[in-house]
């Protein structure tokens, strides 16, 4: 890998109507836990995501928002390693992603609902597997922590494919929290859970990232949950970044009271911004 | 509101770790165990072959006096193409276990290396075939008097090549479906089917027209099966064959290491990791 340049981070300059410039080159410096500079993949059907940069300080909270097809998944999966840019680059905690992952990948972990544990396996059995997959040093005494932090206890030797939809997924962030990764990534984390759950998940992934410092980003399309656990607010749509910002700045640019009516905004192309100042990307990402 | 990060070693972990290749045998371990049906699976298909070319050869052998010589051929030969044929299935199997339960982002994603996947593979293809084989050639010790492990050293050289031979076909398979998806899976289950005529299972070399023999010498296992009869018929160990077969192995296993890592680099550029299904 090539030294990367220290110094500050540049973040997209707008480039008017609501729409960011990403062309320009990021600097990647080696404290940034995730940079994506310049990315771009084109599938055999299209373009699913079309020059973006970005960069995530340590220990900060982001969420990836877009309507479907905007190239949120597609930028998770190459920030995990599992798809390739067609060009630009992906780094995570300084390697080269996918050529160098195997650098990293036992400092992350992910929790996605489009990708299930087996379900034939109980519960202590899948933990005590990807426990041993990411070297965990205790596996029994940590799968007891984890069961005891969301309150698996009474199912931890059930089938996994015997739980209801609410269990798998808290199944799923116990599996993501396993190593105490530095970098969590969290695809929809609480959609099929009822609201008191879904709370109780939030107030967890809080709890983690202020008790471990973790880098955490987050797609989700329930903005409540956005505006109260993200720090930065990454919107696309398209395959680009439209905006960028704290939630306050977002919610102030677009004159709006809830992001719910900033996503709207951006993903009907109902209204633009209604500032054009840039510092907020970067005010909010340091 | 940023918190200070946890600060952690960033050790990178081993290029080959023992540990996770013992926790993907573990997870089909637990697979295993916990499915009845599966376990049955495994031994049920090769009693049947087992005791149907059984009485067949006995009914053979009691009306021809070359048969009668050449007597436990047939039953070797079953015997020794279910090792070929249960060894990939076995790799396979278990490789398509991860994509039937959806679990392929989980170990994409996790520090296992493609190496200690393959590992883990090749670890279970000689579990499962335990499992299967080991019942079937006791029956064929009950029923026919035809005891496979009399062929001490030459079972194990036959063994050695012919489980090769599967895993390099269970790899090259795995990397198609890796890139190709679901759509790709019949591949795992009749592959091997295309060998069993051109590898000369329960007849010699020689009665393939020309241009096949050449075709048959290319495949190691042509090399075991007529190693095989001419340990049954001649009472002789061609080492020979077996040498000829362990460096057409070596061969053709590197290059399915090589195919299935440049598949897995192709299912990356085109993002069929993400998508497991057809």
């Amino acid at each position: 890998m090539q030294p990367v340049p220290a110094g500050p981070l540049r973040f997209p300059a707008r480039k008017g109507k609501g729409s960011f410039d990403t062309a320009g080159p990021v600097m990647i410096a080696a404290d940034r836990a995730i940079t994506v500079d310049r990315a771009v993949k084109i599938y055999k059907n299209g373009m699913a995501v079309n020059g973006i940069s970005f960069a995530l300080v340590p220990g900060s909270v982001t969420a990836l928002l877009g309507g479907n097809g905007a190239g949120k998944t597609t930028t998770i999966a190459m920030i995990m390693g599992l798809v390739t840019p067609t060009s630009g680059t992906v780094s995570v905690l300084g390697a080269q992603m996918p050529d160098d992952r195997h650098r990293v990948l036992h400092r992350m972990n992910f929790e996605s609902p489009y990708v299930d544990m087996p379900m034939r396996l109980t519960v202590r059995q899948n933990l005590t597997v990807f426990g041993r997959l990411y070297g965990v040093p205790d596996v029994a005494t940590r799968i007891r922590e984890l069961g005891a932090q969301f309150d698996l206890d009474d199912f931890l030797d059930r089938p996994t494919g015997k739980l209801s939809s609410g269990q798998k997924t808290r199944v799923s962030l116990a599996k993501a929290l396993l190593n105490h990764p530095e970098v969590l990534l969290l695809d929809e984390p609480t959609a099929s859970l009822d609201p008191d759950t879904a709370d109780w998940v939030r107030a967890e992934i809080e709890k983690y990232r202020a008790e471990q410092g973790a880098t955490i980003l987050l797609a989700s399309h329930n903005m409540g949950e956005v505006e109260r656990l993200c720090d930065r607010v990454i919107m696309m749509r398209r395959g680009e970044i439209v905006d960028d910002g704290s939630p306050d700045m977002l919610l102030t640019r677009y004159g709006r009271e809830n992001l719910e009516d900033v996503f709207l905004d951006i993903a009907r192309g109902r209204r633009q911004a209604q500032d054009n100042a840039p510092e907020n990307a970067s005010g909010a990402a340091s | 509101m940023n918190v200070q990060p946890r600060t952690q070693p960033s050790r990178e972990p081993i290029a080959f770790s023992p540990q996770r290749i013992f926790a993907m045998v573990l997870r089909y371990w637990y697979l295993l165990r916990s499915s009845w049906p599966r376990l049955l699976e495994l031994i049920y298909w090769p009693a049947v072959q087992m005791m149907m070319w059984g009485f067949l050869q006995l009914y053979v052998s009691e009306n021809s006096g070359f048969f009668a010589k050449a007597g436990g051929t047939f039953i070797g030969a079953v015997l020794l193409w279910d090792i070929l044929f249960r060894g990939q299935l076995g790799f396979s199997i278990s490789f398509l276990e991860e994509m039937w339960a959806r679990n392929m982002g989980n170990l994409m994603m996790s520090p296992l290396r493609p190496g200690e996947f393959i590992a883990a593979l090749m670890i279970m293809s000689v579990v499962r075939l335990a499992i299967g084989m080991v019942p079937v050639t006791i029956l064929a010790m009950g029923f026919f008097g035809f005891n496979l492990y009399a062929f001490g050293f030459a079972l194990a050289a036959f063994f050695m090549n012919l489980i090769l031979t599967s895993w390099a076909v269970g790899i090259f398979v795995s990397g198609i479906v890796l890139r190709n998806g679901m759509g790709a899976e019949s591949m795992a289950w009749t592959i091997m089917f295309l060998l069993l005529p051109l590898t000369c299972v329960y007849y010699p070399v020689v009665v393939l027209p020309g241009y096949l023999q050449a075709v048959a010498w290319l495949l190691p296992p042509t090399y075991v099966f007529e190693g095989m009869r001419a340990l049954l018929i001649d009472h002789v160990f061609r080492a020979d064959l077996m040498l000829w077969a362990l460096a057409l192995n070596v061969a053709y296993f590197v290059a399915a290491v090589i195919a299935f890592l440049a598949l897995l680099r192709s299912a990356r550029a085109v993002g069929s990791l993400m998508q497991t299904g057809e």
